[in-house]
């Protein structure tokens, strides 16, 4: 059914040609609109508007920027831009064009409707990562204050909360790098748990070659031989789902070589003579059963890392999204701590923020047990801080929410919520066991999606509103070091586009509060300071003064005269007592064995060429040209067990449903493993096939493994 | 089964690593069944595993406790002297009855201590000087002998008594080896296998006697040393007897259990007795008493679920064996027998074999599955064979990968044209080809190649030249 209204829409948007946006005035400094390294780049007016992006040199990209960045004005000019509000009129009618009054009516009606029959929480709101800070701090505000619903909650919840909880319990505070990444430059030897750089943020990789350079050693733990691990010293091929495994065997072989930091340990951590015992149950022949690493691997990636006198242990969601995650993460900081690293110079523990803003957009609100600063949405005090900044009594704020994958199958004939706002996500294509996740979606009395384009999810939507993109209008983002950085306002939107400030606050005008939500960015922000001033992310001494005079800002920056932190945790872990926790963790039995109907591993991931859900990048005519399509990656061998040849397409299926994929063939899997990327749609979706089993404490899926098996089709539909 | 239907209370005798295991298991699953675990040693529950890496003075004994759930009752230092299986009750040696629904039998094994001619007194009490390896409290014991001591006997071959002798060499004693069987390890490795061990054993300082069982213990108030049954003697002042284990399956004779090497139990790990259940090294499942930890806690899972309302079921374990010292590094698994002969009808048989270098590696493979494998020292491919061994997973057609690591397979792919050489700006092989670059620094500012990142300079440079062929190359092609 979603496909037949999306071919309905793209006649009629396609009828509304994209004007560009107005001139620019000369060059802009900004940041790129995709993930959390937050390239540094400077757009100028291109002679056929819209613009030409050119990097700059900042300490986080040094100079580069891969091919998203490169093509990210492309999507300025895009034919696919919507430009117009568009509202289905009639429950399985087509998207209309309308005006923004009637759009907002109707949206407004919708949520109304919702919460007259079913009370407060019979509306939702669902966020993004990519959403700058100011806008993170308006979802969450509009919710609690304009909504008056718990049933808020965002993306990030699938790209960070592990690593994020594991921080919180850990440390007591959560920043992605507790340092700044040049640290990196410098570092003896670095861990890397399930991430691939080269990939996903390439100009990363120059720090990595600059730590080459210095003699210091890298250490890759990843299924795949990626790119990444091909450029490390060590590679651990892991299967999927074994890092904690991997990581409690690591600290059993350090514990055993007497390469542990007695000193550090008795000094400033807690904990550790339960985890000693506990990791003495993980002798190398057993974690070589679970991992698939041999023990001269484990041997020699700990002595590597303990030799080292600076060493980092980073994770990213290769680690985290499982439903272990915050597990694993936790075992990974036992191994840091354990080796001394944590809160020393040059050393420590650290995950790799994914999304654009996906360190702020976990501290400002809009995660559904959260308050603004990163405060916990029970704890009294935050309460009557926040209500107080809000002008609101602190009883009339909501207590906390579903999370996002809950919150998602609870819609519409889940019994939760009747309507939702969705802002800067695209769960159709994103949600894990995305087919369920859409006919939640699709049983919802009203969607309303605020978006760029017409993506899977604004597909379905009963109304529809284009949104301004990331050179269009002003905000701040949070890269993966906790820097705050500013994003210059280059061009006016085309059409009738407005900002998601603009939208929030049509919405609240409408739903009785025609104060309280400014659009101005700036102001936006200055009240953010406010709310967050006395929190763990403190933003109170930022302005975007500070910041256009390209001051160096890392959270917390509690007053004008801070110069902020970029390294966290020197003299003390923000734990009551200043101490970081060990924790005792265990490798779970898995909970979707592989067995003779479901054989293979199943693990999602990305490509160079696109980002997320793959809504922007996938209307970007060079990066669609030079990656057209999801893949399924499996092993010579594999391939030769299930005749299957490269470039046959087959189908791939688990006990969600199905995807129909061409076989990319390469000695850089495992043999029992196969890998999708999830950034496509339809019978190329790799999240039809993930599961919903989540985390019990970051409630984080299960994308990274899962059982599957592949098929063979007709010799017709193979080719 | 209903929840009302669980057992409330869990009486589990016996306080090893698959004793607590299961009240592990079985709290994480039910925190509020009322578990009493009774263990006979005086102490709480240590991992045994890591008993040798204590006798070479690697860890203190503190670091190796299991630690349990709060939640449980522990009667430590006692013992259970009998079983009531129709008032459902146990009695300990102090005298104490402890009523249960379900009564878990997790009693171990016992050392055993061969029958030779002066090697225990009257009253059973073994030879100054002489101790079996099986306690915390025997590590101890043998770790003070060792200070005392000058030159070690260990009896027995096997894994524990490499282990012991690995452990005693670092204590600064001379060791020998007493192994009756024609050559080491011989219930995991083939001769050649042994063989090769043997050269390993002996190169750390070992003395090995193979073929003759130890016959007599010499010495009156301390031992002196052990005799063989060929007449050979053995002098020593302390003596580690590492002659293997006997299932303790006492109490559940005695209560009337089923019992043959081991206490019977069925895929519950239930007993002759409904209300019965036993695992670990006093269970018998299908003909197998295992001696291992891993299949312990494979029946721990399993019981843990059975005690709580699951219906798990246990259904055997395939174990691998790990020689833990680290300069003598054995993993042996499944089959080991069948030769170079046997090849043929299905079944492969992959041999490597570097005596002076102590390596040995052997493997088989039936109907394309790993049965059994044996790698000696050399452990770079033990996780996946391991991993292959247990489940049946893909193997490589080329079979070299399962003996060695690291080698490539197949030539190396020429590049082609469609491949992305420059991952940040997305530059194909084919554009760096045909841009019209012959420098790094032309093709940098003809296509933005290793602006990015520049981890791909090198094999830009690689292409290029490879593009371009010197003049000399051309020359010498005409």
């Amino acid at each position: 059914m979603a496909e037949r209204w999306f071919t309905t829409v793209v006649v009629v948007t396609s009828t509304i040609p994209a004007s560009p946006g107005a001139p620019l005035s000369g060059t802009t400094a900004t940041h790129c609109p995709y993930c959390a390294l937050q390239c540094a780049m400077s757009l100028s007016p291109a002679p056929g508007g819209g613009a030409v992006v050119a990097p700059r040199d900042f300490p986080t990209n040094l100079g580069g920027l891969c091919r998203k960045g490169w093509t990210s004005v492309d999507l300025l000019t895009s034919p696919d831009r919507l430009t117009t509000p568009l509202v289905r009129r009639r429950k399985g009618g087509p998207l209309l064009p309308a005006t923004w009054d009637e759009a907002l009516d109707v949206a407004a009606a919708g949520l109304r409707a919702a919460q007259a029959e079913g009370g407060p929480d019979a509306v939702a709101v669902f966020g993004g990562g990519g959403l700058t800070n100011e806008k993170a701090y308006a979802v969450g505000k509009f919710a609690r204050v304009a909504l008056g619903t718990s049933q808020v909650d965002y993306n990030g919840r699938w790209c960070m909360s592990s690593a994020a909880a594991g921080g919180n319990k850990a440390f007591g505070l959560d920043r992605g790098l507790p340092f700044p990444l040049t640290d990196l430059d410098s570092a003896g030897c670095i861990l890397l748990v399930g991430s691939n750089v080269a990939e996903t943020m390439p100009p990363f990789m120059a720090h990595l070659a600059k730590q080459k350079e210095s003699g210091g050693l890298l250490i890759v733990v990843d299924p795949r031989r990626t790119p990444t691990a091909a450029a490390a010293d060590l590679h651990l091929q892991t299967l999927p789902g074994t890092d904690l495994a991997l990581a409690n065997g690591l600290l059993h072989v350090a514990v055993d070589e007497g390469l542990i930091d007695v000193d550090y340990i008795d000094k400033r951590t807690t904990g550790w003579s339960e985890v000693v015992a506990a990791v003495g149950q993980w002798w190398p022949a057993r974690v070589e059963r679970v991992t698939g690493v041999s023990e001269p691997d484990l041997r020699a990636a700990v002595r590597m890392l303990a030799a080292a006198d600076t060493a980092m242990v980073l994770t990213a969601r290769g680690a985290e999204q499982h439903s272990h995650g915050v597990d694993t993460v936790l075992s990974l900081i036992n191994l840091a701590l354990a080796l001394g690293l944590p809160g020393l110079p040059g050393s420590g523990w650290g995950c790799l923020t994914g999304q654009g803003n996906g360190q702020g957009g976990r501290e400002h609100g809009q995660k559904a047990d959260q308050l603004p600063g990163y405060r916990s949405i029970t704890d009294t005090a935050a309460r009557a801080h926040v209500a107080g900044v809000w002008g609101v009594d602190p009883a009339t704020l909501p207590g906390p929410g579903r999370s996002a994958t809950e919150l998602l199958s609870a819609l519409g004939d889940g019994g939760g919520p009747r309507a939702m706002l969705l802002l800067g996500s695209n769960p159709v294509v994103s949600a894990p066991d995305a087919r369920h996740v859409t006919q939640r979606l699709e049983s919802l009395d009203c969607l309303i999606v605020a978006d760029l384009v017409l993506s899977e999810s604004a597909a379905i939507a009963d109304v529809v509103l284009p949104t301004a993109q990331w050179a269009e209008e002003g905000g701040t983002m949070t890269n993966l070091e906790g820097r705050v950085l500013l994003r210059g306002h280059a061009l006016t939107p085309p059409g009738d586009v407005r900002t998601d400030l603009h939208v929030l606050a049509g919405l609240a005008e409408r739903l009785g509060c025609p104060t309280g939500f400014p659009t101005d960015p700036e102001e936006v922000f200055d009240e953010l300071r406010r709310a967050s001033a006395g929190g763990p992310a403190d933003y109170s001494g930022i302005t975007y003064d500070r910041l256009r005079s390209g001051e160096a800002l890392h959270w917390p920056v509690p007053s004008e005269y801070s110069a902020g932190t970029p390294r966290l945790f020197l003299d003390r872990f923000a734990t009551p007592d200043g101490r970081a926790r060990f924790h005792v963790v265990d490798q779970p039995v898995p909970s979707e064995p592989v067995d003779a109907a479901w054989p293979l591993h199943l693990t999602t991931g990305r490509v160079a060429l696109h980002y997320q859900s793959g809504a922007q990048t996938r209307r970007i005519k060079a990066l669609t040209d030079a990656a057209p399509a999801a893949f399924v990656e499996l092993h010579p061998y594999l391939a030769e067990s299930l005749d299957v040849a490269d470039g046959e397409r087959v189908k791939v299926s688990t006990r969600r449903g199905e995807a129909f994929l061409r076989v990319r063939v390469s000695d850089a899997i495992r043999p029992d493993t196969v890998f999708v990327p999830f950034h496509w749609a339809g019978r190329q979706r790799a999240n039809t096939l993930t599961s919903r089993e989540l985390d019990p404490i970051s409630r984080m899926p299960s994308f990274k493994v899962c059982a599957a098996r592949i098929d063979r089709l007709a010799a017709e539909a193979a080719r | 089964m209903t929840p009302t239907a669980r057992p409330v209370k869990v009486v589990v005798v016996g306080n090893g690593m698959a004793g607590a295991r299961l009240v592990e298991d079985l709290l994480r699953r039910d925190p509020i069944a009322e578990v009493t675990v009774v263990g006979a040693e005086d102490r709480p529950a240590y991992n045994r595993v890591l008993l040798s890496d204590v006798l070479a003075g690697k860890r203190r004994d503190s670091e190796i406790d299991l630690a349990g759930p709060a939640a449980a009752v522990r009667r430590l230092g006692v013992r259970v002297t009998a079983v009531d299986r129709d008032a459902h009750t146990v009695t300990t040696d102090g005298g104490e009855v402890l009523p249960y629904d379900a009564l878990v039998l997790a009693t171990g094994s016992t050392a055993v201590v061969p029958p030779v001619h002066g090697i225990a007194g009257p009253s059973g009490t073994l030879l100054p000087g002489v101790f079996v390896f099986r306690t915390i409290d025997d590590c101890a014991d043998i770790a003070a002998a060792a200070g005392r001591a000058r030159k070690a006997v260990v009896v027995g071959g096997g894994l524990l008594g490499l282990e012991a002798a690995r452990g005693l060499l670092r204590n600064g004693l001379q060791v020998d080896v007493v192994h009756g069987a024609s050559h080491l390890m011989d219930v995991q490795l083939d001769a050649l296998g042994g063989a090769v061990l043997r050269r390993a054993v002996e190169a750390l300082g070992v003395h090995v006697h193979l073929g003759s069982k130890a016959s007599l213990v010499t010495g009156t108030r301390a031992v002196t040393g052990v005799g063989l049954a060929d007449g050979r003697h053995v002098d020593g002042d302390l003596v580690v007897l590492a002659c293997g284990v006997r299932p303790e399956t006492s109490l559940a004779r005695v209560a009337g259990l089923d019992v043959d090497r081991g206490i019977l139990v069925d895929d519950q790990l239930t007993t002759s007795d409904p209300d019965v259940f036993a695992l670990g090294e006093c269970a018998q499942h299908s003909g197998h008493v295992y001696g291992l930890v891993a299949p312990a806690w494979e029946q721990a899972a399993v019981l843990a679920e059975v005690l709580t309302g699951g219906d798990a079921s246990y259904t055997g374990s395939r174990t691998v064996a790990r020689l833990k010292a680290m300069d003598l590094e054995v993993a042996a698994m499944g089959e080991f027998a069948p030769g170079l002969e046997e090849c043929g009808d299905g079944t492969e048989v992959l041999q490597f074999a570097d005596p002076v270098r102590h390596v040995y590696k052997k493997i088989v493979v039936r109907h394309g599955v790993v049965v059994g494998a044996v790698l000696l020292g050399d452990l770079s491919t033990a996780g996946p064979v391991t991993q292959a061994f247990d489940r049946g997973t893909v193997l490589p057609a080329d079979r070299l990968h399962l003996l060695f690591a690291g080698l490539r397979s197949g030539p190396p792919a020429e590049v082609q044209d469609s491949d992305v050489v420059c991952t940040c700006n997305a530059v194909t092989a084919g554009t760096l080809r045909t841009c019209g670059a012959r420098t790094v620094a032309e093709a940098a500012l003809a296509i933005r190649a290793t602006t990015g990142c520049g981890t791909c300079t090198s094999s830009v440079a690689a292409l290029l030249r490879k593009a371009a062929p010197t003049p000399e190359l051309v020359r010498s092609t005409a």
